[in-house]
């Protein structure tokens, strides 16, 4: 799994409960090391042992865990680089919505080997989607549903995001009802900005 | 098909930044996206040349030599307030005599867009510029994150160089492994003696040869000095041309003269640079630890170095074993460097 994609996970657990928990989630996943380098790539077993530490070290389920990984990844200040990438997707939610379908050569543009599932977004009636998760590396589409969730409230929409039951030939499916575009205020972003 | 017939809305949706000028060059609309960009300066019923100074092609100097450069690629740049630059291509709409010119912001605006707080909305879908500054965003932060890596390996390379106990050029021992290892005698309590060997002529090799030669004689030096050492001894590079040996539970005058005078002679073996012989030699001076009630690494240091002042001073190519019984004069620091080179 690619470094970026480690250092995130590590990031969050630093960021949210402290290094020191941090530490402790390195030492039960028996890394011989306590920091992920993002530029370099690791075996996609060392990803899969760090997320059952955490979910050890800090008690809390899989999916949970990983939903929040996506939350943070989009909302906290350390990573408002990430979030400013994906703002660029679309002026509202649903432009948002619409070029999750280019996301993945999107990703590719900024780290080409990066590789993130496929994204396949279906208009079922107005204001309903269906987004599909090609196959992904296992959890993945927990972090996906969190930072959708985090996006929606970025943009100040009100979405029920579901995650249907799968997967299904390794690809899942979720569910978005966008109740509204204009809930809150949203945060705001602006294209030239610095960061 | 002509422009001229195409609705306004319809042009500002394709061209968002784009200007209509009429057959005197006045501008008579532009799309969102230059209105956004121009904010509060004039510009509407304005000659297009008093709004923008067209820097290229050169020879755009009023409202014909405008309007008649249709096709060639244009640099413009605001006239009030910041000179946002741009570039931009004109077209005829000949059923009036006037024009339009579709604008882009220059590539050296893409930092900020120029400062006029363009969003999202103001780039049609089929503009790439929004694409751009993703990217460039993009590509900071790998080039940032890349930087870090670059910065945090470079540190561990240092921290590591920093413990290494090994000289890169010659394999020996460096100063730090000679002192461990000295600290470690003297605590043990084991007899040995101290050698300092400084190399003769050693400067004139690198003067007139080079560096290359001067490196092949070190290597060389490194060679003879461990022939003539046992495995238990130890034979550090302390300098450029200076080095340390330290025999292990040897102390007999008798056998280290012996081995002295060995070393030196190796030393004195020409090596070969590009078919030509380098020729140097050495100088020795050795303090034994036993003749010391209490052997001390600084001591033991210096009487060497003077012992080695000694046999330079009688000609080189020596080797003086300094005597508690019999001291030497303490050589001042110039006439070691001067008796050095």
């Amino acid at each position: 799994m690619h470094g970026l994609m480690n250092r995130s996970l590590q990031s969050f657990v630093e960021d949210v409960y402290g290094s020191a928990r941090w530490m402790r989630v390195a030492e039960v996943a028996r890394l011989d090391f306590t920091s992920f380098e993002a530029m370099l790539d690791y075996d996609d077993s060392v990803t899969l042992t760090v997320i059952d530490a955490a979910t050890r070290v800090l008690r809390k389920p899989r999916a949970d865990l990983l939903e929040d990984l996506g939350i943070y990844l989009v909302s906290h200040p350390n990573m408002a680089r990430i979030r400013r990438l994906l703002r660029f997707g679309g002026a509202g939610f649903v432009d948002f919505l619409d070029s999750l379908d280019d996301l993945p050569d999107r990703v590719r543009l900024a780290v080409p080997d990066l590789v993130i599932p496929t994204l396949e977004l279906a208009e079922l009636e107005p204001d309903r989607y269906r987004l599909r998760c090609g196959a992904t590396p296992e959890g993945m589409v927990h972090v996906i549903l969190g930072v959708l969730r985090a996006l929606a409230d970025d943009y100040g929409a009100l979405v029920f995001l579901d995650l249907a039951d799968g997967p299904v030939d390794g690809a899942w499916t979720i569910e978005i009802a966008v109740l509204s575009t204009s809930f809150a205020e949203g945060r705001s972003f602006e294209l030239a900005s610095v960061i | 098909m002509s422009v001229v017939g195409m609705q306004t809305q319809a042009l500002d949706t394709l061209l968002p930044m784009h200007v209509l000028l009429d057959r005197s060059a006045r501008i008579i609309h532009v799309g969102p996206a230059f209105r956004r960009q121009a904010g509060t300066r004039s510009y509407m019923g304005r000659s297009a040349l008093k709004v923008f100074a067209v820097s290229r092609p050169a020879d755009i100097v009023d409202a014909e030599s405008l309007l008649g450069a249709v096709g060639r690629r244009l640099h413009l740049r605001l006239l009030e307030g910041r000179g946002v630059q741009f570039r931009g291509v004109l077209v005829s709409l000949s059923e009036d005599g006037g024009a339009l010119i579709n604008l882009t912001l220059a590539l050296s605006e893409l930092s900020d867009l120029g400062g006029g707080g363009l969003t999202n909305s103001d780039f049609s879908p089929t503009d790439m510029t929004v694409d751009m500054l993703y990217l460039i965003e993009a590509k900071a932060a790998a080039m940032a994150e890349s930087r870090r890596l670059i910065d945090r390996l470079q540190g561990a390379k240092s921290a590591a160089e920093e413990q290494a106990v090994t000289d890169m050029l010659t394999g020996l021992r460096n100063r730090r492994a000679l002192e461990t290892v000295l600290r470690r005698m003297l605590a043990d309590n084991v007899p040995f003696s101290l050698c300092r060997v400084d190399l003769d002529f050693f400067k004139q090799v690198n003067d007139t040869e080079g560096h290359a030669a001067g490196d092949l004689v070190l290597e060389a030096v490194a060679r003879a000095l461990n022939e003539v050492t046992r495995s238990c001894d130890t034979v550090a590079r302390v300098g450029g041309d200076e080095f340390v040996v330290l025999f292990d539970a040897m102390t007999d005058r008798t056998a280290l003269e012996r081995i002295g005078e060995r070393m030196i002679e190796k030393l004195e073996r020409p090596v070969l640079f590009e078919g030509r012989p380098c020729r140097i030699s050495g100088s020795l001076g050795t303090a034994i630890s036993t003749d010391y009630a209490q052997p001390e690494a600084e001591r033991m240091m210096a009487d060497a170095d003077r012992a080695l002042y000694q046999s330079k001073q009688e000609g080189r190519g020596r080797h003086t074993i300094f005597s508690p019984d019999a001291p030497l004069p303490v050589p001042q620091l110039g006439d070691l460097r001067r008796a050095a080179t």
